[in-house]
């Protein structure tokens, strides 16, 4: 057994320190954005923000408890038909009104998780997918939200975000921001805590984590409702932004979930640099492949079974184990402060 | 009578979404993978059918003698080709690769096809129907597809329980290690199952291809009914899926007679309440 | 030339080293038994010879040839086969069924389905019930009826003995002599030492994943054998 003053635990290596450095530069860089770049470029960025926080979302579920959701869209679109509900008829201002649909989606993720939760594996992931659908044809359902064919935002609302178009811009910009960034540190500081080494319990393996008093069901509960909040959010806001939401923009598979499995599996799943780096991946082969149409699909569809085929830990798992990297540091590094003696080996006997 | 006429047809439906999930349940009976690209095959096969009938001029249901066994070819090479590789990994590997082969074959299609809606043409077989009684009349298309389903479940069924191959699928779900013990050369049972799965599917596509229009991206629905119908009829049992095909075929008619809006919505409902109250489906084959 | 012959053998589960480098002898028409305590690697040795677990080539050699490297249904028609720890019976098939599978890779011999029947009557009148119906003795003699059906020139038992009653493991070890009769090579591995001493020409004993005795059973005192299945 090791004495108390024979080691210790350290949080952070090098990499990390040198990585906080950095991000904490490209945070401030993005800060100031509006001042240099157009509305296209923020924009783009607000895009990127969103498939980041999706994607986060969607590796604490299936790279961390196992829950791989198929089914992402159904709280992206409850958010924003939340956003619609809560602003276009109950006249809500914009701002508190997204804040509101992310709490709702995360809400209703309480009940769904009682009916998904029953299945296991690659059935709760075809069952969260059912589970969207059936979101999708309701609301299709709801004529004063546009039934079928949707509805756009009334323009009083969308004055009462800002004046001008400029001012909106930056606004949304803002907002995106601090969604994407607030995503990654709201999984790294849960991974970093005490609550995080249970979800990286049972990443590695559930019931070894279950028979040291992890409580999985517990654990699995708060990432589905965590997750459905974030979707949530990313919903309110992208359709503010769009200006105009139907059932099958809110709920499409293709946009809200097909490319965030993609950015997850190529980054790699179950690390948070993963999807960072999934998500830069992502919209560099979106910048080169744009005008194949159906080829760019094509080849991300390949990629990624490539990269599940090859190296299942995704193009960040391929240079952590390369280079010994871990920019976000979660780990707890035993560090022994004297040496030790080999231990005895047992007898033999012939 | 109105309404026994709506379950009739239901009950009709429910045999082309058996023929839809008795592929699935052999895939998942034998090797536990779920392939969520499942309805995008039952859609390349219909667009596989639709080129042999462009190019031969056949009538779509003789396209079948072409169309089955290339989809078995197919099948056994997918499985033995890329499949295979991920049965070791773990839960992710099967879902994402058969989640990225989905993309890729919707896509494929897309970009071959374009989005046009197509059907196959069968002339007179698509609205000939046969009067039972003043209120009752049963399309001879959905007669004929209910009838495959039932004739291709009970093979199936001869299959698993008296043939030396249908005793491997039974050993192999049972215990794969053990079965390799027992000589079971694994690699090519489980690229028999998927060639036979996929053979089913291709029948099923045929056979949709013929009663509906079809085009790229409707592969996912096909996918959801499928899973639907096994887990409404029950794990592990064939007889069950159709159970559960008809069900759902039943549930979706009745709803769309209530408003065309609630058509599908009531398949997933009924689904849904099968799930909460018996979750293990309503026939299921053994205490697991 | 040994049946099979076992050099420098290493295991590893992922970070969990089970063998530390086992030689092993058996010639043809021995019985030999291998004892040792829970977590000595028997289980894990019958594993690799099986082919369940890859090992390097060379390291094992079945009538001369290594089979280190090759599947488990290679293995099987190379003539080993394994009567697995805890039966193993395949439960959504009937008794004749597991029966049958045995027979699945296809090599000849004396063992058919009525031998098997005949050296188990118990299991002929219950053919046809499920594999899980069935006694723990009667699973057991499934097991070992499902092995045989390979006509084996190896035959390994991993615990034949495991939960059964004492009368019980007397009737399963009663037709191991029927088994031998035909030329077979058996391999116990055994927890029950008394039972292994009886049956087997010699043993080995392993702890924590090394050989630390072999012989004969007359040569080996009960003392000798304590220390080296406890190590104490």
């Amino acid at each position: 057994m090791l004495r108390a003053g024979a080691y210790r635990i350290d949080r952070s290596t090098r990499a990390s320190r040198v990585a906080l450095a950095a991000a904490a530069l490209i945070v401030a860089a993005l800060l100031s954005l509006p001042l240099w770049g157009d509305s296209g470029d923020m924009r783009l960025a607000v895009e990127i923000f969103y498939y980041l926080a999706l994607a986060q979302a969607w590796n604490l579920l299936a790279g961390y408890t196992g829950l791989v959701s198929v089914g992402q869209q159904a709280y992206v679109g409850l958010g924003g038909y939340g956003f619609f509900a809560l602003a276009v008829l109950l006249g809500v201002p914009p701002v508190p009104a997204i804040a509101l649909a992310g709490i709702a989606a995360a809400v209703i993720a309480l009940p769904t998780a009682f009916v998904v939760f029953r299945l296991r594996g690659a059935y709760f992931a075809i069952g969260s997918w059912v589970v969207a659908e059936v979101f999708r044809l309701l609301l299709a359902l709801v004529k004063p939200l546009g039934g079928g064919t949707g509805m756009s935002l009334p323009v009083a609302v969308v004055l009462s975000l800002a004046q001008s178009r400029a001012a909106r811009d930056i606004v949304v910009y803002y907002l995106g921001l601090a969604l994407g960034a607030g995503a990654v540190l709201l999984v790294f500081l849960w991974l970093r805590s005490r609550q995080g080494l249970a979800l990286t319990a049972i990443r590695d393996s559930e019931r070894a984590a279950a028979s040291v008093g992890v409580d999985n069901r517990g654990t699995k509960l708060a990432v589905h409702i965590i997750a459905a909040g974030i979707a949530g959010l990313v919903g309110a806001l992208a359709f503010l932004e769009k200006l105009r939401i139907s059932p099958d923009a809110a709920f499409s598979v293709g946009d809200w979930t097909a490319n965030v499995i993609f950015i997850v599996v190529i980054g790699g799943i179950g690390s948070i640099e993963g999807p960072i780096l999934g998500t830069i991946v992502f919209f560099g082969l979106r910048a080169l492949l744009v005008d194949y149409g159906a080829w760019y699909l094509i080849t991300l569809g390949a990629l990624a079974v490539a990269v599940m085929l090859l190296a299942p830990q995704g193009l960040w798992g391929l240079l952590a184990r390369a280079l010994g990297w871990q920019f976000f540091p979660v780990q707890r590094r035993l560090r022994l402060l004297e040496l030790r003696q080999a231990p005895p080996k047992p007898p033999r006997l012939s | 009578m109105a309404w026994l006429n709506i379950i009739l047809q239901g009950a009709l439906l429910g045999g082309l979404y058996a023929l839809f999930a008795a592929g699935l349940s052999l895939m998942f009976g034998v090797m536990r993978l779920v392939n969520i690209a499942h309805g995008d095959l039952i859609v390349l096969s219909a667009y596989c059918a639709l080129v042999i009938v462009q190019a031969t001029g056949m009538h779509p249901l003789a396209s079948l003698v072409l169309v089955v066994p290339l989809m078995f070819a197919f099948g056994y090479a997918l499985q033995r080709g890329l499949l295979n590789f991920t049965l070791s990994g773990g839960l992710l590997p099967p879902l994402l690769v058969t989640f990225g082969l989905s993309v890729i074959i919707q896509n494929a299609l897309l970009e071959a096809f374009s989005a046009d809606s197509r059907r196959l043409q069968a002339g007179a077989l698509e609205t000939a129907s046969l009067r039972l009684g003043d209120q009752l009349a049963i399309g001879w298309l959905p007669a004929i597809v209910f009838i495959v389903a039932v004739v291709v479940i009970a093979l199936l069924e001869q299959l698993l329980y008296r043939t030396a191959l249908g005793r491997a699928f039974r050993a192999v779900s049972d215990d794969a290690d053990t079965a390799q013990l027992s000589g079971v050369e694994i690699r090519h049972v489980f690229a028999l199952a998927t060639a036979l799965a996929l053979a089913v599917v291709s029948l099923a596509g045929v056979l949709l291809a013929i009663r509906t229009n079809f085009d790229p991206s409707i592969g996912p629905a096909r996918l959801l009914y499928a899973f639907e119908a096994v887990i409404i009829g029950g794990l592990g049992s064939l007889w069950g899926t159709l159970a559960g095909g008809v069900l759902l075929g039943i549930a979706q008619s009745l709803g769309a007679a209530l408003d065309p809006g609630w058509e599908i919505l009531a398949g997933h409902i009924a689904f849904l309440l099968v799930l909460l109250l018996r979750p293990r489906g309503l026939f299921p084959k053994q205490a697991e | 030339m040994s049946l099979l012959e076992i050099r420098g053998l290493t295991a590893a589960y992922g970070d969990f080293q089970a063998l530390y480098g086992i030689d092993l002898k058996v010639e043809e028409g021995e019985t030999v038994a291998i004892i040792g305590a829970n977590g000595a690697g028997k289980t894990t040795l019958l594993r690799a010879i099986t082919g369940l677990l890859r090992t390097p080539p060379d390291c094992i050699r079945f009538a001369g040839a290594p089979i280190g490297s090759l599947a488990p249904s290679r293995i099987v028609r190379r003539g080993i086969a394994l009567v697995p720890e805890g039966r193993r019976l395949f439960p959504s098939l009937t008794v004749e069924e597991n029966l049958r599978m045995g027979a699945q890779c296809g090599r000849g011999g004396p063992w058919t389905l009525s031998r098997v029947y005949g050296l188990f009557p118990a299991l002929a009148a219950r053919r046809r019930a499920a594999a899980t119906a069935l006694s723990g003795g009667e699973q057991q003699m499934a097991a070992i009826g499902r092995a045989l059906m390979a006509n084996p020139r190896l035959l390994l038992c991993d615990e034949i003995s495991l939960g059964l009653a004492p009368r019980v493991i007397r009737d399963v070890y009663a037709a191991l002599p029927g088994i031998r009769a035909e030329g077979t090579t058996v391999l116990i591995v055994e927890q029950d030492t008394s039972r292994a001493l009886a049956e087997a020409d010699r043993i080995y004993c392993l702890q924590e994943g090394r050989v630390t005795l072999e012989g004969a059973p007359a040569a080996l005192t009960r003392a000798r054998i304590r220390l080296a299945y406890f190590g104490l």
